[in-house]
């Protein structure tokens, strides 16, 4: 199967599903890497990293690297979730925007209806940055600190 | 967690924007932050083990892959079966990320989360169906809330110092 990918030019075709797969699975620590992820989908080395350029400068990838886990490192991270009265939206979405700890923010459709991710180097930074925007909104902010992740990953269907 | 080596630091903070895409890149890496090719691969391999480092891998693009619904699918299970079922969940190979967390009750009354990813809502909504099945009757509510809008995004950084 072939199919144009939205907002772009490129045609990702099998061989591009199979690498994206492969790649998100993890990347050999050895000197040559990608000789040795090659082999295991039929690919030269110079076949795998051609491949992998034309796949992260066209945005198919958005990163190719190692994942950090900030927590290991000593920062925080929690999820939380706000219920804004539609009125106030905006208003509110800047203020918790202003805040740098603010990492990302999503509207979603649902009473509880701004999520955002706080990161901070440490866990009581967490609750100091919740409680200055409860007081700054007047609206209570649900946190929801991650307890366990399951990664497995995204498969591209080939 | 020890403070980080000065070496890794600077290792973590050449890598942060990714890999170079060349034949031997933890070599090129080597010459950027002045160490070997073998310190590289040694040192990457430790923070791998210590849980610094994740994995090296790459992240698909969902929306320029065409995955333009995302649906963040919310389960409330009991507590007993949450850790097995969060791994049954998170294997599913349309399921992003998937994590436990605390419910706040009354207002939230779910545990785990669970990122779908389809073409459309209806792909999502039957994905949804899907885990609502692997579940059965270990799951008491369901829910699932689609992003309408980015209000804010910034890359994750790292500090500039270690502690």
């Amino acid at each position: 199967m072939t199919r144009s990918a939205a907002r772009s030019n490129i045609t990702l075709d099998d061989v591009d599903a199979t690498v994206i797969n492969l790649l998100q699975d993890g990347f050999p620590l050895v000197p040559r890497p990608f000789a040795l992820a090659g082999e295991q989908i039929g690919l030269s080395e110079v076949e795998l990293i051609e491949r992998v350029r034309r796949l992260r400068e066209a945005g198919m990838l958005t990163r190719f690297g190692p994942f950090f886990d900030a927590a290991a490192m000593g920062g925080a991270f929690c999820l939380c979730a706000m219920a804004v009265p539609v009125d106030r939206f905006e208003e509110v979405a800047t203020k918790v925007n202003a805040h740098h700890e603010v990492a990302h923010n999503y509207e979603r459709a649902h009473r509880l209806n701004m999520w955002f991710v706080l990161a901070t180097l440490t866990p009581e930074k967490i609750e100091a940055v919740a409680h200055e925007i409860e007081l700054e909104t007047g609206l209570h902010v649900l946190r929801l600190p991650k307890l366990e992740e399951f990664f497995i990953g995204f498969k591209v269907a080939a | 967690m020890n403070k980080l080596k000065e070496l890794d630091r600077k290792l973590i903070q050449a890598t942060q924007a990714g890999l170079p895409i060349v034949k031997a890149p933890y070599a090129s890496v080597a010459v950027e932050i002045g160490t070997t090719e073998a310190d590289v691969i040694d040192r990457f391999g430790r923070l791998v083990e210590r849980g610094i480092v994740r994995r090296i891998a790459a992240a698909p693009n969902h929306y320029a892959l065409g995955m333009t619904a995302n649906g963040m699918t919310v389960w409330d299970i009991d507590d007993g079966l949450a850790s097995q079922k969060g791994r049954e969940v998170g294997a599913l190979d349309f399921v992003s990320h998937c994590y436990l967390r605390p419910r706040v009750l009354p207002e939230w009354p779910f545990n785990l989360f669970a990122m779908v990813h389809g073409r459309n809502r209806g792909e999502v909504e039957s994905k949804r169906s899907e885990i609502a099945q692997l579940l059965g009757e270990t799951c008491r509510k369901s829910d699932v809330l689609y992003s309408t809008r980015i209000l804010k995004k910034t890359g994750l950084r790292l500090s500039q110092n270690g502690d």
